[in-house]
């Protein structure tokens, strides 16, 4: 029997240029046509309420990619969503679902804040990498912590890591509330305004902030260490199996807690970049959801950081296009996120399709 | 009398605090305790929570009675749980990811329909007081019982004995522990598993019609914040007992109630941290339960969040 069923598999499978392709094009097709299908199943669900699916999507497109200044808006949006993705995209390499990015990314912003008041007379060359990394630092200890927790104590890290993020914005609100507090707050208790010279500025030539150079150079940073170093070789080892990494003598400990701490800091550095280079000050708005986003962001990539780039891209051409969409079709400001509900679960349904369509195996063509 | 009963007032305040709080958390992790014990796990209940809320609240709003509203919120968690059952039984989908898409897709939906029913005001669900014996207002107060926590506590006891005498018990427990087990017996694991996901979405939803519809009282978008998501580690607090379930949700709910009884006697200093209790006490009771060398004791062998 068993000799039997062996020699029925080739032993050489289809190779050459075209099969390759055909292979590889399997994880942008499946992705791609699954977004598709859940933006589809949301026009549907827009024309049940009575609204008109392509004025959406021309106003997503009008508002989002239509002209050089949408454009900036909406790559400025992407900037913290690209370092928000990075946070589940990491871990995700080990096999870790961590969704309480969020709480990274308000700590990051509030250190920021207490760390410009700090620094006010400070000159921006000094002053603005300190911020950085104090930034990354707190978002580092806070996802990090959840990895520890995780490799330490067994505590579930999705659960842990969405707590982890009602402490961080308890945490915020306290601070702002209290000892960081700028007097002249009134209505919406902020720290101190950042100083004119520590505020991050512009990219030459756009209206785009610092924060999209970081956030690209994060990505493909995360690409390269993930797919090109024996750190990334080792985490996606240690995703695949546990047991048989720890055989194989790999320090699992320090992998899921050092790839939790990176993902933490990149989720830091977004919050630095909104209260630096947006906000001006760290306040509740910082918790904005960015967070979230970046859940649905890193699914959609499939965890590649290279591809975050596109979909973030898309993502913030999308929110940047929310508030013509609420004005012009008079639909709720919500109507985003359920778009994006779709989208997530059309592409979790695509997880199903993976290696079952003949279409995408040159071995099976002939038969 | 109603005289001053001064810092008694704050062990009072918690114990009437965690009766009203615990409600929701009872019934999303009751909700999530039948969910897992067929080895399935289900995160997107604070979805559910939240848009039964909603639903909750609409319905009573447009038919003057509550009880309709807290049918359709179990109606809609139903829904929810059965799209959340049939997704997870297609091959290679990770239920713990479906379950954060629905969180989100729940909520979406919920402040999506919403919006229109954050102004209107809609009738509560009546409560019982039990305070009568007493002259103080605060003790009136804090035993001033909703009928759905009464309900909470019969439903506790029937899951239990449920889960432990009956023939349905019987068969989700083997579903859970050992798929192939179940196979060998003729069941049909998919569906013990999709059942038990929309029974517990059923369940969760009654949570979110008790949120907008008795406390806090109305809908509004930040009604829930965490409770379904709490309610899952609860579970694993109370080691999947239904029983342990209702000792865990009082609990969490006197910790939820910390905040607001401190600032009741003045004590406003450090709001938000307190605020913070039942976050913190939940990862602090997860850190010491959870174990990283050996299987929890009670544990569905099936369920991948204790593999």
């Amino acid at each position: 029997m068993a000799e039997q069923s062996l020699a029925q598999v080739p032993i050489t499978a289809a190779s050459g240029p075209l099969s390759k392709a055909v292979r590889r094009s399997e994880g942008v097709v499946i992705p791609v046509a699954a977004l598709l299908c859940g933006l589809l199943a949301f026009s549907l669900f827009l024309l049940v309420v009575g609204k008109s699916p392509i004025e959406f999507y021309q106003l997503i497109y009008k508002a989002g990619f239509g002209t050089a200044f949408s454009w900036q808006n909406t790559l400025s949006r992407s900037a913290p969503f690209l370092l928000a993705a990075l946070c589940v995209a990491l871990p995700a390499r080990l096999g870790l679902v961590i969704i309480g990015g969020e709480g990274a990314i308000v700590l990051g912003g509030v250190a920021t804040g207490a760390c410009a008041s700090l620094l006010m007379n400070a000159p921006a060359l000094l002053a603005i990498p300190t911020m950085m990394a104090v930034g990354a630092l707190a978002g580092a200890v806070w996802i990090g912590a959840v990895g520890a927790m995780r490799h330490y104590r067994g505590v579930n890290e999705t659960i842990s890591s969405l707590l982890m993020a009602y402490i961080a914005i308890a945490i915020m609100n306290q601070l702002v509330e209290g000892p960081l507090r700028d007097p002249a707050s009134l209505n919406k208790p902020s720290t101190l305004p950042l100083a004119e010279h520590l505020q991050v500025g512009s990219l030459p030539e756009m209206d785009v902030h610092w924060g999209l150079a970081a956030g690209i150079i994060a990505c493909v940073f995360s690409w390269i260490l993930i797919e090109k170093t024996s750190w990334g070789f080792a985490a996606r080892i240690a995703g695949g199996n546990v047991r048989a990494a720890q055989i194989q003598g790999l320090p699992v400990g320090k992998l899921i807690v050092g790839f939790t701490a990176l993902g933490g800091a990149f989720g830091g550095l977004a919050g630095m970049f909104e209260v630096s280079a947006v906000q001006g000050a760290a306040n509740a708005s910082i918790a904005a959801g960015f967070g979230y986003t970046g859940i649905l962001i890193a699914f959609l990539a499939r965890q590649n950081p290279l591809a975050i780039i596109p979909v973030a891209i898309l993502l913030g051409g999308i929110e940047a296009s929310s508030g013509l969409i609420q004005r012009r079709m008079d639909l709720p400001d919500a109507t985003v996120l359920v778009m994006q509900g779709f989208i997530f679960i059309a592409i979790l349904i695509s997880e199903t399709f993976y290696g079952k369509l003949r279409i995408f195996d040159p071995d099976g063509w002939r038969s | 009398m109603g005289e001053d009963i001064g810092l008694w007032g704050v062990p009072l305040a918690i114990i009437g605090g965690a009766i009203r709080v615990s409600t929701p958390f009872l019934f999303v992790s009751l909700g999530e305790c039948l969910t897992e014990r067929s080895g399935r796990i289900n995160l997107g209940l604070e979805g559910t929570l939240v848009f039964g809320a909603m639903s909750a609240y609409a319905i009573a709003y447009e038919t003057g009675s509550p009880w309709l509203g807290v049918l359709a919120a179990m109606i809609a968690g139903t829904i929810f749980g059965l799209l959340h059952g049939w997704i997870c039984s297609l091959p290679k989908v990770n239920d713990i990811a479906i379950g954060i898409a629905l969180m989100l897709f729940g909520m979406g939906l919920a402040f999506f329909f919403g919006k229109s029913f954050i102004q209107p005001v809609a009738p509560d669900l009546p409560a019982i007081s039990f305070g009568f014996w007493s002259d103080y207002p605060q003790v009136q107060a804090a035993l001033k019982v909703n009928i759905l926590f009464l309900i909470g506590i019969a439903a506790s006891l029937g899951l239990w004995w449920m889960l432990r005498n009956t023939k349905i018990g019987l068969r989700i427990r083997v579903v859970g522990d050992s798929t192939d087990a179940a196979r060998a017996m003729g069941l049909r694991p998919n569906v013990v598993k999709l059942l038990s996901t929309a029974a517990g979405g059923a369940l969760a939803g009654v949570g979110g019609a008790y949120l907008s519809l008795y406390y806090p009282g109305s809908w509004n978008e930040g009604i829930s914040s965490g409770q379904g998501l709490m309610a899952v580690a609860l579970v694993i607090f109370a080691r999947w007992n239904p029983i342990y379930c209702f000792w865990a949700a009082l609990l969490f709910g006197g910790a939820g109630a910390l905040g607001p009884a401190l600032q009741s006697v003045g004590v406003t200093q450090g709001y938000y941290l307190f605020y913070a209790a039942p976050y913190v006490l939940t990862l602090v009771v997860m850190i010491f339960t959870s174990s990283a060398a050996k299987t929890m004791t009670g544990a569905p062998a099936e369920l991948s969040i204790t593999k």
